[in-house]
C-alpha cells in the first residue's frame, strides 16, 4: 500500500512539475554554459520571443484538451496582420484596426470550429484545408508582397503593442501575462473549464451529463483564433510590417508547447500552467543555443529530439 | 463428431460461474442452450472452444480427452463459433472477407478468380445467392449470418456454435436461416444453439439444456418440455428478502409518454410513471427499453408521439435541456456513457450541477466541495476522497458515483438502466435503499433491468417491451417471474394487462 501511493505521487509529480524541474535544469545548463544567460536584458530578450508562440500555445491547449488539434493558427495569424496592417496604412485609426483585426482572428477561429463541431469534420483535416485557406487568402490580399508603410511606423499605439514598454517590461510580454490569467482563471476556475475537460475526457458522458459539447467546441476554437490574432499584432507591430508567410511552422510550436507542458493530445488532462512552461522551454532552447552560436540547422534538431524525451517520458509515466 | 462435456467448472476470481455443467452435442442434431444473461452460457461455450480452461471436469471429443488451446485450435479441429456480433470488416468484400487470412495465391499474387469462384460455391451451397463483390456493409443482417455459416463451411466445421444468430433477423430471414440450419444437419453438421427466444428452440432444436446460475438444470429432449417448464426452468429461484420493503405512495403523473414511435426502433409506446413510483422495465435484450429512454432524454430522435413532464408537454432536443426540467438519465454503460473516468469524483458529480455553482462567472469550490462531501457521504461512496479519479473505483462505487450525479442535480424523474449491472451484492443493497429513499422523496423512477428479481423485488408496476413494443404493463403484486417472462418473449396470451 505504502508503495503504490508511493508510486501514485512520483506520478502525479512528474505529470504536475516534470515540465518545471525540466526547465530549470534547462536554465542551469544554459547558465554554466553561457553565463550572459541570466543577464535581464537577455531574460526580458527571451520573454519577449517567447511572447508570441505562449500566446497561441495558450489558446491551443483548450483544443488539444478537447482531444482536437489547430493547424490554422499561423495562417490565421498571417492573415489577421495582413489584414490590419493594411487597414493602418490606409488611415483607418489604429484602435479600430486592432480590433478588427482580433475579430478577423475570432471569426476564423469560429469558421474552424463550426466545421469540426457541426460538419463533423476531424480537427486536423478541417484545419488543415483551412490552414492552406486562409494563407492562400493572405496572398491573396498582399498580392504576395509586405505590407509597410509609414503610417505603421507613426501610429503610437500600434507600435506600442510590439515595441512599447510598461514599466520597463516590454508591453508583448504584459500581453503574455494578461492573456495567461485570463484563460488560466476561464480553464481552471470556471463552469466552461470543466466543460472543457469533460469534453476531452468523454464526449458521451459530458454530453449525456447536460454539456453542450458543439458549443463547448466552437467557442474554443473561436477563443483559440482569436488567440493566434492577438500574437498576429505583436509580430506586424513588431515588425512594422505584414509578410504573406508570417507565422509558417507556428502551429507547431505551439503544440509542441502544449505537449511539452505535460498536455495529453488525447485530450482531458492538462493545464495551462503547463503551457506556459512549455513554451519557455522551447524559448531557453532557441534563446540558448543562439548564445552558444549554434547552427539553426542543428537547433531543429535539438528541439525535435527534446520533443520526443518529453513525450516518451510522459508516456513511461501515465503507464506506471 | 460427439463433444461431450463432463462435469465443467469455473470461477473468474470469487465469482463461481459454472459448477459442474454437463453439455452433450452430436453430428447431425440441434441442441439448444438457454438461460438467462450471466447464467454462464458464453462461459461454457468459451471453454468448449479453448477461449477459457475449466477449472474441473473433461471434454471429451468422440471419445477422447481433448483440450483447444483457443478458437483457432477449435476451428481447425471442425468447431466453429458463430457470434452474435459478428467481426466483419464492413468496407471489405464478401469474397475479401470469406477469405480473410486464408488468401489464395497463385504465383505470390492473389488468385481472385478462385476466391470468387469457390465464394460462390459455398454460398449456393446454402442456397444463396449474392454479389460477393459487394462491401459487406451494404448487405442486410441476414445476409451476412449466411456468410458466417459459408465461412464455417470454409473450415470444414462439424459442430457450429451460434449465439443469437435471429436477434437482427427478420421473420423471412430467420425462416431462411431454419432452412438451412436443417439441410446442414441432415448433411451430418451439428449445432449448439444459443436463443433467448423460446418459440424458436421448439421449432429448430431437438434437445434443449436450460442454465441458470451456472449448472445445467435441465436437460431433455424437445418434445418432452413445454414453454412454461422451460421459463420456470429458466427463472425459478428464491427472491429471499434481498430487497428492501416497499412502501410506495404514487403522487401525481410525474412524466407522461402517449404513442412514442420510432420506426424500426419502436413503436406505440405509452405509459405514465408517478411521483414516488418505480416503474420497471422489463424485457430481453435489444427489445428497445433503452431506445426509448434515450429517446425521451434528448439523445436520440423520435418521429411521433408525446412526452409530458407534470403535465406540461416537452420535447428534448437534447440531454441539456432535460436535465434543465429535472430529469436524470443514469446509462446502463457507466463506463462510455456516465463516467469521465480520468477526472476526479469531484469533478464527475459535479458536472451536471455546474452551471448552479457560479458565483460571479466562477466555480464556488467551497460550495461545490460541501455539496460533493454531502453526496459521496449520503451515498457511502467508497473511497471518500472527492479528488479519488472515477476510473480507480470499483463497479459498485463508479455506479454510485453516477447515481450521486444525479441526486445531486436534482433530478424529479430519474431513470436507471441497470442500475446494478456489475455491481457487488453489498452496493446493490445499498442502490436499492437508495431508490427507496428518493421515491419517500415523491422522486418518480424508471429503472430498467434485465434482472427479472430485481424487477420484482423493487418496482411497483412492470412495463414489459418485445421487439420495439410495450407488451403491456402489470402490477408487480400480482406479476409472476413466469407471467413477466411471457411477455417478454412475446407471448401475450396469458398475461394480464393493464394499460395504465
Amino acid at each position: 500500500m505504502a508503495t503504490k501511493s508511493a508510486k501514485f505521487n512520483l506520478r502525479q509529480f512528474i505529470a504536475k512539475l516534470g515540465p518545471l524541474v525540466a526547465l530549470i535544469l534547462l536554465v542551469i545548463l544554459v547558465t554554466i554554459l553561457s553565463p550572459g544567460f541570466l543577464s535581464p536584458t537577455n531574460l526580458l530578450n527571451l520573454l519577449r520571443q517567447v511572447s508570441i508562440n505562449a500566446v497561441i500555445a495558450f489558446g491551443m491547449t483548450f483544443v488539444i484538451l478537447t482531444g482536437g488539434i489547430d493547424l490554422s493558427v499561423g495562417s490565421i495569424l498571417a492573415l489577421s496582420g495582413a489584414v490590419t496592417a493594411s487597414m493602418i496604412t490606409s488611415g483607418i485609426p489604429s484602435p479600430l484596426a486592432l480590433l478588427i483585426g482580433l475579430a478577423l482572428g475570432a471569426i476564423f477561429g469560429l469558421i474552424n470550429g463550426l466545421l469540426v463541431a457541426y460538419g463533423k469534420a476531424a480537427a486536423f483535416i478541417a484545419t488543415l484545408a483551412t490552414m492552406t485557406i486562409y494563407r492562400g487568402a493572405t496572398y491573396v490580399f498582399t498580392d504576395g508582397n509586405p505590407i509597410t508603410g509609414a503610417k505603421m511606423n507613426n501610429s503610437f499605439l500600434f507600435q506600442y503593442v510590439g515595441r512599447g514598454y510598461l514599466f520597463g517590461i516590454p508591453f508583448p510580454i504584459i500581453i503574455m501575462l494578461v492573456a495567461y490569467v485570463i484563460l488560466f482563471v476561464l480553464l481552471h476556475k470556471t463552469a466552461f473549464g470543466r466543460k472543457t475537460y469533460a469534453l476531452g475526457g468523454n464526449e458521451t458522458a459530458a454530453y449525456i451529463a447536460g454539456v453542450k459539447t458543439k458549443l463547448v467546441t466552437v467557442i474554443i476554437f473561436t477563443i483559440n483564433g482569436l488567440m493566434a490574432a492577438a500574437a498576429g499584432l505583436i509580430q506586424t507591430s513588431r515588425l512594422s510590417s505584414a509578410q504573406p508567410d508570417a507565422g509558417t511552422g507556428y502551429e507547431m510550436d505551439a503544440i509542441a508547447a502544449v505537449v511539452l507542458g505535460g498536455t495529453s493530445l488525447a485530450g482531458g488532462k492538462g493545464r495551462m500552467f503547463g503551457t506556459l512552461i512549455g513554451a519557455l522551454i522551447i524559448g531557453t532552447l532557441n534563446n540558448g543555443m543562439n548564445l552558444l552560436g549554434i547552427s539553426s540547422f542543428w537547433q531543429q534538431i535539438v528541439k525535435g529530439i527534446v520533443i520526443l524525451i518529453a513525450v516518451l517520458l510522459d508516456r513511461k509515466s501515465s503507464k506506471a | 463428431m460427439k463433444i461431450e462435456l463432463q462435469h465443467i467448472s469455473k470461477s473468474f476470481g470469487a465469482n463461481q460461474v459454472l459448477t459442474g455443467v454437463d453439455f452433450t452435442v452430436e453430428s447431425g442434431s440441434v441442441h439448444a442452450l438457454v438461460g438467462e444473461n450471466g447464467a454462464g452460457k458464453s462461459t461454457l461455450m468459451n471453454i468448449l472452444t479453448g477461449l477459457h480452461k475449466a477449472d474441473g471436469g473433461t471434454m471429451l471429443v468422440d471419445g477422447q480427452p481433448t483440450t483447444f488451446t483457443g478458437p483457432l485450435d477449435a476451428e481447425q479441429h471442425g468447431i466453429s463459433f458463430i457470434h452474435q456480433e459478428m467481426n466483419n470488416f464492413l468496407q471489405m468484400s464478401v469474397v475479401d472477407n470469406m477469405f480473410l487470412n486464408k488468401e489464395l495465391r497463385h504465383h505470390g499474387l492473389l488468385d481472385e478468380a478462385s476466391m470468387r469462384k469457390q465464394a460462390q460455391q459455398y454460398l449456393a451451397q446454402l442456397g444463396t445467392q449474392l454479389d460477393v463483390d459487394a462491401p459487406i456493409g451494404t448487405l442486410s443482417v441476414g445476409r451476412q449470418q449466411m456468410i458466417e455459416i459459408a465461412k464455417s463451411l470454409m473450415t470444414d466445421a462439424k459442430i457450429i456454435i451460434m449465439d443469437e444468430p435471429t436477434a437482427a433477423l427478420t421473420e423471412k430471414e430467420i425462416d431462411q436461416l431454419f432452412t438451412v440450419v436443417r439441410r446442414l444437419q441432415q448433411q451430418g453438421v451439428g449445432f449448439i444453439y444459443i436463443s433467448h427466444r423460446l418459440e424458436e428452440i421448439f421449432e429448430i432444436a431437438d434437445t434443449v439444456t436450460v442454465m441458470r446460475d451456472g449448472v445445467a438444470v435441465s436437460s431433455a429432449a424437445t418434445k418432452d418440455v413445454t414453454m412454461a417448464g422451460l421459463v420456470h426452468d429458466m427463472v425459478g429461484r428464491d427472491m429471499g428478502d434481498f430487497y428492501p420493503e416497499r412502501h410506495p405512495t404514487p403522487g401525481k403523473v410525474a412524466l407522461s409518454v402517449k404513442n412514442l414511435t420510432e420506426p424500426g426502433v419502436f413503436r406505440d409506446i405509452s405509459f405514465a410513471v408517478h411521483e414516488g413510483e418505480i416503474l420497471a422495465f422489463s424485457g430481453l435484450m435489444g427489445a428497445g427499453r433503452t431506445e426509448v429512454m434515450r429517446a425521451i432524454f434528448g439523445i436520440d430522435r423520435y418521429t411521433s408521439g408525446t412526452v409530458e413532464l407534470f403535465g406540461a408537454p416537452v420535447h428534448f432536443k437534447s440531454p441539456a435541456q432535460a436535465i434543465a426540467h429535472k430529469l436524470g438519465f443514469l446509462t446502463e454503460n457507466r463506463k462510455d456513457e456516465g463516467l469521465i473516468l480520468a477526472d476526479s469524483l469531484h469533478d464527475n458529480i459535479v458536472l451536471p450541477s455546474i452551471n448552479g455553482f457560479r458565483h460571479h462567472g466562477l466555480i464556488d469550490t467551497k460550495a461545490t466541495d460541501k455539496f460533493v462531501s454531502m453526496l459521496v457521504d449520503r451515498l457511502t461512496v467508497h473511497p471518500a476522497d472527492p479528488a479519488a479519479e472515477a476510473g480507480s473505483l470499483s463497479g459498485g462505487n463508479q455506479q454510485k458515483v453516477v447515481l450521486a450525479k444525479w441526486v445531486g442535480s436534482g433530478s424529479q424523474v430519474l431513470i436507471l438502466d441497470e442500475p446494478t449491472r456489475g455491481v457487488d451484492v453489498g452496493a446493490k443493497r445499498e442502490i436499492y435503499d437508495l431508490m427507496n429513499e428518493l421515491t419517500d422523496r415523491h422522486v418518480a423512477i424508471i429503472m430498467i433491468s434485465s434482472d427479472l428479481p430485481e424487477v420484482l423485488g423493487m418496482s411497483d408496476r412492470i412495463a414489459v417491451m418485445y421487439e420495439g413494443r410495450l407488451m403491456g404493463i402489470v402490477p408487480t403484486q400480482t406479476a409472476t417471474q413466469e407471467s413477466v417472462m411471457t411477455l417478454a418473449t412475446g407471448n401475450q396470451k396469458e398475461a394480464v394487462t393493464n394499460g395504465n
